[in-house]
């Protein structure tokens, strides 16, 4: 079968600072009139000599870490920025869905910004209005059509937005991690709806994520991008297991996706049992230990003041459930040293079964040095139950709350 | 979209300026749709709604009657001041709306830039399109004041409004789309640009009839195509001043030649924008 889209080795360049930077006329003016030397830029490539080939029909899903160049990925194949060198060949009308809501407008109301998100998202007038009903009635705003989004609960305005979008009818979708947002059953209907859509009429889905059980779900090929190149391709259960392996390297001082001003760096983690072994997943209601090293990097002797970190917990989804801090931590001192370890025990360790992911935030005087979204992940094992007998699954939620039963 | 299915290729820029209008035309809709929010959004905003479009100029020739005629004397070549600075404000106001908007659109829709497709030049053209409602509501408080002057409108006039209409429409775009572009990679533009829209009031007769430079440089103001639309529009309409033909041709010339100098830088950095804003 002829491919519907054909990528060869395809690249793209970035300044280092390209985007950060702030540009001034002024500066730009007063470089020109006292020839001052352009300023040399650091290059880096999000994408290095990248080729694959996408059959019609077929649904591909691109995993990876932030930073490895997937986003980037989409908006060559989107047209959004133009590559450095190669070429892809598409043969159909390419949809993305980069973001949910896309150019919705506060002031105007559900019904009028229908309209518009859907013309921005390439439809035409005579399409939304026949498919206008069906995108209410999924969307589940019937009652607030003329109310401003502005006034929408951002589960609505989440719900409006994909309802859109889920009714494009490109032969090419390509979809950039939208389904973070949302509750579980209205994620759950939109990956149904997804997966209408790529197995009806030949559709081609490109498909962003880092829910691997989304991706899994929808796709049956994947590629694995990291740094800019593909490392892996083939079918979805494969990829997806080399994924986590590379994820479940800690050691944070290569990770590129990380924000502040790194003077002061996280450089790894890692998960002691309460017997002070070192483990990859965690009992249920047994304490855990979280072992976060830090470094600074300026040379000077000097003690660190004024330091606090705090530990965001996620859920395999996504999904924040709780968060820890050293800040009004009595037994935090105030004085720590430039270089060392953080120490985080947690009693009774009241998760259930499932894979948790760890944002790290460090600041320094109130300011952030080192932050990084999902630095780490474990895996936590139920062994006990004793307090929830054996029925306790995974859709029970996250938690587990110790607590006693008596009837009177 | 359907069935037609289109083959093309994604490539890196090859520094050619390409126009491609059935693409453009393919996305009318959102053209249509993009002009139709502005104008929603913009009578929404304000509580008045369009009142306010007729207020806002009206207020300007009130107060720019007392301050440059009653008070500094300002010669109007012989119409009585309000008619006369009005029909000069009519067509700054959408000049310079255009103008500013057309500057901002792409900063403006960063988010959309950033994460959808669609040719960049229907950003530009719909802002400076959407100004027109504006200047259609101005236009009745014209009408009232040549009634309460006893002007009677030449036919010829009224007819020539729309033609004026147009070029200030080029010359707002063929400026606005060097600018919006220019806009998106030095962020101190948005910051200069009411200045530079200050200066260019003072060096447009609006206030002043162009009568009043000496006539050996007049024509060097008319390479401001406002200029030209101005001076042809009061004499057209309220029947003062003279026109030179030579001077029109100059601002018509380059209003072309600035849209023609727009399109151009704006269609060899329009692939970047994404990479920038």
């Amino acid at each position: 079968m002829q491919s519907i889209i054909q990528v060869e080795k395809l690249s793209k360049k970035f300044h280092i600072g390209q985007k950060e930077h702030y540009y001034s006329l002024r500066d730009s003016l007063v470089d020109a009139i006292t020839f001052r030397q352009k300023k040399k830029y650091d290059i880096f490539w999000a994408l290095k000599d990248i080729n694959f080939e996408v059959q019609p029909g077929e649904a591909l899903g691109i995993i990876g870490r932030n930073g490895a160049g997937k986003s980037t990925l989409l908006k060559i194949l989107s047209q959004i920025t133009p590559p450095t060198t190669g070429r892809i060949k598409i043969g159909g009308h390419v949809a993305s869905l980069l973001e949910v809501g896309t150019g919705f407008h506060p002031e105007l109301t559900g019904h009028e910004n229908i309209y518009l998100n859907g013309a921005i998202l390439g439809m035409s007038r005579k399409e939304i209005k026949r498919k206008f009903d069906e995108i209410v009635t999924f969307a589940e705003i019937e009652k607030f059509l003329n109310t401003p989004v502005k006034r929408y609960s951002s589960g609505m305005y989440v719900r409006l937005a994909f309802a859109v979008a889920a009714h494009l009818e490109p032969e090419i979708l390509v979809i950039d991690e939208v389904l973070a947002v949302g509750d579980v059953q209205f994620q759950r209907k939109c990956l149904n709806k997804m997966n209408e859509i790529s197995q009806k009429d030949d559709r081609t889905v490109l498909f962003v994520s880092h829910n691997t059980g989304a991706i899994q779900t929808l796709c049956e090929h994947c590629i694995l991008l990291d740094q800019g190149k593909i490392i892996m391709q083939g079918d979805t259960p494969r990829v997806i297991e080399k994924y986590l392996r590379t994820f479940n390297d800690t050691i944070l001082i290569d990770r590129k996706d990380r924000i502040g001003k790194g003077e002061i760096r996280l450089t790894d983690v890692s998960f002691e049992n309460s017997a002070g072994e070192e483990v990859a997943s965690f009992i249920s209601e047994k304490d855990a230990i979280l072992k976060i090293r830090y470094e600074s990097v300026n040379n000077s002797d000097t003690d660190l003041r004024d330091v606090d970190i705090g530990i965001g917990i996620d859920d395999s989804i996504g999904q924040r459930i709780a968060g820890l801090s050293t800040v009004g931590n009595k037994n935090f001192p105030d004085r720590i040293k430039k270089s060392g370890l953080f120490i985080c025990t947690i009693k009774t360790l009241p998760l259930n079964t499932g894979r948790f992911y760890l944002t790290l935030i460090l600041r320094h005087k109130g300011e952030i040095m080192d932050w990084i979204q999902q630095a780490a992940f474990f895996d936590v094992e139920n062994l006990q139950n004793f307090n929830y007998g054996s029925s306790l699954s995974r859709s029970d939620g996250p938690f587990l709350i110790n607590h006693l039963w008596t009837v009177q | 979209m359907g069935s037609e299915s289109i083959k093309y290729e994604i490539t890196p820029p090859k520094g050619l300026i390409r126009f491609n209008l059935p693409e453009i035309w393919r996305f009318k809709d959102l053209f249509y749709i993009l002009v139709w929010r502005d104008i929603k959004v913009r009578y929404k905003q304000t509580v008045l709604g369009i009142l306010w479009a007729l207020f806002q100029p009206f207020l300007t020739m009130v107060i720019f009657t007392i301050f440059f005629s009653v008070f500094a004397k300002v010669p109007s070549d012989n119409a009585p001041y309000p008619i006369f600075v009005y029909s000069g404000l009519l067509f700054w106001n959408y000049y310079s709306t255009a103008l500013t908007n057309a500057s901002n659109s792409l900063i403006n829709n960063e988010g959309i830039v950033q994460k959808v497709y669609f040719p960049r030049l229907i950003l530009p053209i719909s802002t400076v399109l959407t100004p027109i409602a504006d200047f259609i509501f101005a236009f009745f408080i014209l009408l009232g004041l040549m009634v309460y002057y006893h002007f009677t409108p030449g036919i010829l006039g009224l007819l020539l409004v729309p033609l004026l209409l147009l070029i200030s429409i080029f010359s707002a775009l063929g400026l606005g789309l060097l600018l919006s572009a220019v806009n998106t990679k030095y962020r101190d533009v948005r910051y200069i640009l009411p200045f530079f829209m200050q200066i260019l009031l003072f060096i447009t007769p609006v206030i002043y009839p162009v009568s009043i430079i000496p006539e050996q440089f007049r024509w060097l103001a008319f390479f401001n195509p406002m200029t030209g639309v101005i001076t042809l529009a009061r004499n057209v309409i309220i029947g003062v001043g003279e026109v030179n033909f030579g001077h029109i041709g100059v601002s018509v010339f380059v209003s072309v030649v600035l849209l023609f100098i727009g399109l151009a830088y704006f269609r060899k950095t329009e692939r970047f924008f994404a990479d920038v804003l």
